[in-house]
């Protein structure tokens, strides 16, 4: 059974904050599904089913969550697969409301990382704690940007990708990101400090404070409410590690999600009009566009420069300012489905993208060079 | 009187040795490395474990390697707040991949950064961490 079109994101709300000392994480939280039941024009009263996770120090943040804003609710998930999490969260929602399991569903994040001054790329794991697999990584001194910058060494081998190209996405974004950011050349990016090499400071996300919120309900409630409704047409997710020692580290989990979102939504990569890719790093936004398929393994260095990912280029992604230049405060998959809504809606201002009636959001999650998942998300204003 | 000076205790993260691990460890304790190879179809595979992952044998045989390979990939990190590891950067993480096939997570040591590079062969160094615990780190092969 489809669930394209049968299932809707009603409201959307992105936190204005980027750096909130003042506020508690649940707070954030709070602010964010009023907002985005607010866009909806539904009440708290409304909702039956929460998503969430990645909060609270208990493991179970979700039920300390529902705790806060006094919920019940007749559905809960809280798949905990990194940053792409709420992009998996949405179709996890779409699936549940369309069994019947709930009717509104509010999908939230929030995070203090900037205020809590986590070091969220660049502190490593723990020793004698985590899961199997680390006992193998962490004597080693893994970060979560050393990481992804095997991925772009690799790259660079193979295929002859440069640090120029990489830049231009960081550039790009920088762009996307105006009003909370000076403009950045490749030159700067460049000059900045190696963090990792081959990755330079400016391929870095940003560490802010933030949170956001989305509504998820029926298409046949949804064309009653507030907003016009944005409808989830396919969705796919699915995770990459090691593979006992064999992985060929350049094929990501975004290949195997994107090719089952595709085929689920029913359209085909020359419908999507934008995208929202999950941009922890430079390189995670040049590996995930090949392995979704908008160009082939080894033509993303080309394929992202001359401009084409600009809000008004061939393919414009990140119209937000992504993780390198907007927000990025640890779990930033909420944010990809908001902005892409905005865009399916025509409420971008400035950075809107004309005609856009198909979006695409891929989330990824942990670190492409250890273990990560891949979330993809297709959303349509028609 | 003059402060002894005290050899500096090993402040890098050290991993869990369980039962189901115990064996791979306690073979590099003796300088020796292990992939693990499933007696019922064959597949290999690293870090060991109890199941073989493609058919779901627990029977295995230890392969003792030949501590040679080549780089996969690496990075030289600039930056790590770790404790250990904040001390001792620029240090190159990489996958190394054995010639028996299987890639692993080290790093590359005796190497100066400029030097690395991918394809480049490597042989295996043991290092004594503690009395526990020995790492299978790789250095330019000689």
């Amino acid at each position: 059974m489809s669930l394209s079109r049968k299932t809707a994101v009603a409201g959307v709300f992105e936190h204005p904050t980027r750096f909130a000392p003042d506020k508690s994480l649940f707070q954030i939280m709070g602010e964010s599904v009023r907002g985005a039941l607010d866009d909806a024009g539904l009440t708290i009263k409304d909702v039956n089913g929460v998503c969430t996770t990645g909060i609270g120090m208990s493991g179970m943040g979700i039920v300390g969550f529902c705790d806060y804003l006094n919920l019940t609710p007749n559905f809960v998930d809280s798949t905990s697969i990194g940053g792409s999490s709420f992009v998996a969260h949405t179709a996890h929602a779409a699936a549940a409301i369309h069994a019947g399991l709930c009717d509104v569903c509010v999908v939230v994040y929030g995070s203090t990382a900037a205020s809590s001054r986590f070091a969220i790329g660049t502190g490593g794991g723990a020793g004698g704690s985590g899961d199997p697999c680390d006992q193998y990584e962490v004597p080693f001194g893994p970060t979560t940007v050393g990481a992804y910058a095997m991925i772009a060494q690799r790259h660079m081998h193979d295929y002859g990708t440069t640090s120029e190209q990489l830049a231009e996405i960081a550039v790009t974004m920088r762009l996307h990101a105006a009003k909370y950011r000076e403009p950045i050349t490749v030159a700067d990016v460049l000059a900045s400090r190696i963090i990792s090499s081959p990755l330079h400071l400016l391929d870095c996300c940003i560490i802010s404070d933030g949170g956001g919120a989305l509504v998820i309900t029926s298409a046949e409630r949804a064309r009653d409410l507030k907003k016009k409704p944005v409808y989830i047409l396919g969705a796919g997710e699915t995770v990459r590690h090691a593979a006992r020692g064999k992985r060929d580290f350049l094929e990501i989990a975004a290949a195997q999600s994107g090719r089952l979102a595709f085929e689920r939504a029913g359209v085909a990569h020359k419908d999507i009009d934008m995208a929202m890719i999950y941009d922890s790093f430079t390189i995670t936004v040049l590996a995930t566009l090949e392995n979704l398929g908008f160009c082939k393994r080894g033509e993303g260095g080309a394929f992202v420069s001359g401009g084409r990912l600009r809000f008004d280029g061939d393919f414009p992604i990140n119209t937000d300012g992504g993780g390198l230049s907007s927000n990025h405060p640890g779990m930033r998959g909420i944010f990809l489905v908001i902005e892409a809504t905005k865009q399916l809606r025509c409420e971008c201002g400035p950075r809107q993208v004309k005609d856009c009636k198909i979006a695409l959001a891929h989330g990824t999650g942990g670190a492409l060079g250890t273990r990560h998942s891949g979330a993809t998300l297709i959303l349509s204003n028609q | 009187m003059a402060e002894q000076t005290q050899p500096k205790k090993y402040s890098k993260p050290l991993p869990h040795l369980d039962e189901e691990n115990r064996p791979w460890w306690e073979a590099l304790q003796r300088h020796e490395l292990y992939i693990q190879k499933c007696r019922e179809c064959g597949d290999t595979r690293y870090y060991p474990r109890a199941l073989c992952t493609s058919c779901m044998s627990a029977k295995t045989e230890w392969m003792k390697c030949s501590g040679r390979g080549k780089v996969y990939t690496f990075t030289t990190t600039y930056q790590n707040q770790t404790p250990g590891f904040r001390e001792s950067i620029p240090y190159i993480m990489a996958y190394v991949e054995l010639d028996e096939g299987l890639k692993m997570l080290t790093n590359i040591i005796d190497c100066a950064p400029e030097q690395v590079k991918i394809g480049m062969p490597v042989e295996v160094v043991y290092e004594d961490v503690t009395p526990e615990v020995t790492l299978a780190k790789f250095r330019p092969a000689r």
